[in-house]
């Protein structure tokens, strides 16, 4: 417990059992009375624990904690620790562990937690003896946060959480076998500024490292003293706001037409904390071939790893963006930006326009993300599941805050979005948090609405219905001949089941409902439930068919 | 296996004393279906850490990209790929032969000391000939008693290695990191 209080550990996500009670001795003692130091949030799945504290950390910037028991306690938290390999968020996972006494004799609930969690987090370790705890407590939320961030689980015997010693805070800072934060090469950096500065069609393609590296000043200087246009990953959308001038979209298979064009049309490609995703680059042998590629990352193993580099600058952003900017010319590209335009206004005639403001029919994804997106003037935390909910809340949704946006990238774990929003809460708890969830995610950790119940977390979820697995439906029919293989879902009342957990909810069936349903969702206290009742056969576009170049990109279906 | 258009690198990998590491070395092979040829683990020259000498057929492009995927590991301290010119290579055979039939075919003897191995236990059920050398030469020489019929078991060691650049990196590494500190 004090290990944990040294680390500035203030919130919990948790789930006892037989493994982890005397932590959970100990914490009885540590969340009330005059010790309490920490909050703590009992899940109802070890699973949602991980998602939450993801969540939570994706917002507050600091490490979410996850405790839990061993054997299924601890294997329930796998799918969270790969999401968060995947999307370099810090979390540490301390799971229970049978005593190392009986270790290796299939004792009851015991697994090999270090043995299966290594290749998907960024360190595990079992902590065996109770003099390791401060040192293995300080080193794990060390390495989860430094560097490019990720998760660390510690495996915690039984005998080890019950032996008795002193506690010696110990603060480690320093892993002689690990680089956190490369240095800077000024021969790198100049380098990258030379290009930049000769260039006549410059591109940036922003990710989730500006955001980590907390450097989203850092980068608006970067861009306007060389004026150079921005398209931004998922994960990176709230690195820049959605209104800023040089902001051109977001990337990807699903993402704006007109950065997914230019990348193909571009002479320097500056990728700032991102790590070229299949989902940003389609078709890799024909990927931004014409381009210099500059790209700024913190992890060596990145370089080159999907796309070749001219110049590689392998350093946090917050120190090499001010190093390069430095160098930079004033620039004026107003020519090459000008160029995005009627790119950008034909995406809006024949896609966006359609989908947010449709005339007639069922409501569609697109007009609600639009509609909640429109009420909150980018000043909510956006929280998605995966599916077309994600596609169309991370298209429409609007952003001018850092860190505002909760989505499972990488890993495309469905069930992701409910937990995670209730660690979003947590996380930044003066901040409206929307939650958007299709009819299938809901239900893939609908238990969590217990969670919610409980802290009366202040989720807005919205339900966007259609009765179908919606984004493999729509594979289906564009990739597999319409047959629509177990993709669509009979569904339960939700109405009954928001009764049932004693939360809000409200259905809305009628366009003409949806911004003062909305409103009404916004102005409760607590949490709410607004189920949306979407044309079943609603299509996430533009796409990039997978595999195809991204200037294949598609504007409607009938194209193909 | 050697496959078309692919060399065999040689990795040397220097990490912390902690349990698991080599797993999360070999996974990383695993993970992309790199057979590994031998592997070889020891205490290094640097006290507490530990010196894997890996094997495997690779192109340029890939062993890159296993190396830095290795030195990732926070408990990894340095990984290096290089090729054969590169390394003083070394790898041992062990071969254990039927005294009966050594002594009953002279031809036997000579080719142990032609190929400049050496016998270095002998009793009346079983003969133990050493040899040190690179991988074809060990195999030649199991290749030759092999035809004799003599052999009751062979086994051939990982490759060891030492680079013959003039640089240290490891150590070199280590002081600027304690330098850092």
């Amino acid at each position: 417990m004090r290990a944990l209080q040294a680390e500035g550990v203030t919130t919990i996500f948790g789930y006892p059992g037989g493994s982890i009670m005397p932590v959970y001795d100990a914490l009885y003692t540590y969340t009330r009375g005059e010790k309490k130091a920490f909050d703590h949030i009992l899940v109802r799945h070890e699973q949602a624990a991980t998602h939450a504290a993801e969540g939570y950390a994706r917002v507050s910037g600091q490490v979410g904690v996850a405790l839990v028991t061993s054997g299924p306690g601890a294997t329930n938290t796998l799918t969270g620790v790969a999401d968060a390999m995947m999307d370099s968020t810090p979390m540490v996972v301390i799971a229970g562990q049978v005593a190392i006494s009986t270790l290796g004799t299939d004792a009851f609930q015991e697994v090999d937690l270090v043995g299966v969690s290594q290749p998907i987090s960024k360190w595990s370790y079992q902590i065996r003896h109770a003099e390791d705890i401060a040192w293995a407590v300080s080193r794990a939320f060390y390495i989860a946060r430094s560097g490019r961030p990720g998760p660390v689980v510690l495996d915690f015997p039984r005998n080890a959480q019950v032996e008795m010693v002193e506690f010696e805070p110990q603060k480690v800072d320093f892993v002689r076998s690990y680089v956190a934060s490369p240095k800077l090469h000024e021969e790198a950096v100049r380098q990258a500024a030379e290009l930049i500065n000769n260039a006549r069609k410059p591109l940036a393609l922003v990710g989730q490292g500006v955001e980590l590296g907390n450097a989203q000043g850092e980068l608006l200087k970067f861009l306007e003293k060389a004026d150079i246009p921005a398209g931004r990953t998922m994960l990176g959308l709230s690195a820049l706001p959605s209104t800023h001038p040089l902001c051109v979209g977001m990337l990807g298979m699903h993402g704006n037409y007109a950065p997914n064009i230019k990348e193909q049309e571009c002479d320097v490609l500056i990728a700032i904390g991102m790590r070229f995703s299949d989902r940003v680059t389609g078709n890799l042998s024909t990927y931004a071939k014409q381009a210099k590629v500059i790209h700024l990352d913190i992890d060596p193993s990145e370089i080159d790893k999907n796309v070749k580099t001219d110049v590689a600058v392998i350093a946090d952003c917050k120190e090499s963006l001010p190093a390069i900017t430095a160098l930079l010319h004033k620039a004026d590209h107003s020519e090459w930006r000008d160029s995005f335009k009627p790119l950008q206004e034909k995406e809006r005639e024949r896609v966006i326009e359609p989908a947010i403001h449709p005339k007639d029919g069922p409501l569609l994804m697109g007009e609600v993300v639009n509609a909640v997106a429109e009420a909150t003037q980018g000043d909510a935390v956006l929280v998605t599941d995966v599916g077309q909910n994600q596609l169309f809340a991370t298209r429409y949704f609007k952003y001018h805050k850092k860190r505002s946006i909760c989505t499972s990238g990488g890993l495309g774990t469905m069930g992701y979005g409910m937990p995670a929003a209730i660690g979003a809460t947590f996380g930044a708890p003066d901040r409206t948090v929307c939650c958007f969830m299709g009819d299938g995610g809901f239900q893939m950790c609908i238990q969590e609405l217990g969670t919610i119940m409980e802290q009366q977390s202040p989720v807005k979820m919205i339900l966007m219905n259609n009765h179908y697995l919606g984004n493999v439906r729509q594979w289906q029919d564009m990739f597999w001949k319409r047959r629509k293989s177990f993709t669509r879902m009979l569904n339960p009342n939700y109405e009954l089941i928001a009764q049932g957990y004693g939360i809000a909810y409200e259905a809305v069936t009628d366009r003409r409902q949806l911004p003062a349903a909305v409103g009404r969702m916004l102005a409760t206290k607590g949490p709410f439930i607004l189920e949306c009742a979407i044309l079943e056969d609603d299509d996430v576009l533009p796409m990039t068919p997978p595999g195809m170049n991204v200037d294949d990109m598609m504007l409607s279906i009938s194209e193909e | 296996m050697k496959e078309e258009g692919k060399k065999l690198y040689t990795l040397l990998v220097y990490s912390e004393n902690i349990a698991g590491i080599l797993n999360q070395v070999t996974a990383v092979f695993t993970r992309r279906q790199v057979n590994i040829e031998s592997l070889n683990v020891s205490a290094s020259s640097i006290p507490g850490v530990h010196k894997y000498t890996i094997t495997c057929w690779s192109d340029e492009d890939q062993i890159i990209k296993i190396t830095k995927q290795i030195e990732k590991k926070v408990d990894v301290v340095k990984a290096n790929y290089f090729t054969d010119d590169q390394l003083f290579i070394r790898e041992s055979g062990l071969y254990k032969l039927s005294t009966e039939k050594v002594m009953a075919n002279p031809e036997i003897s000579r080719t142990i000391r032609r190929h400049d191995a050496s016998i270095t236990e002998v009793n009346p059920t079983y003969v133990i000939v050493m040899k040190y050398g690179l991988t074809e030469d060990i195999i030649s020489l199991f290749r030759a008693l092999d035809e004799f019929g003599c052999v009751l078991q062979y086994t051939r060691s990982g490759r060891i290695a030492v680079t013959r650049g003039m640089q240290e990196q490891v150590s070199e590494f280590l002081e600027q990191r304690e330098k850092e500190r």
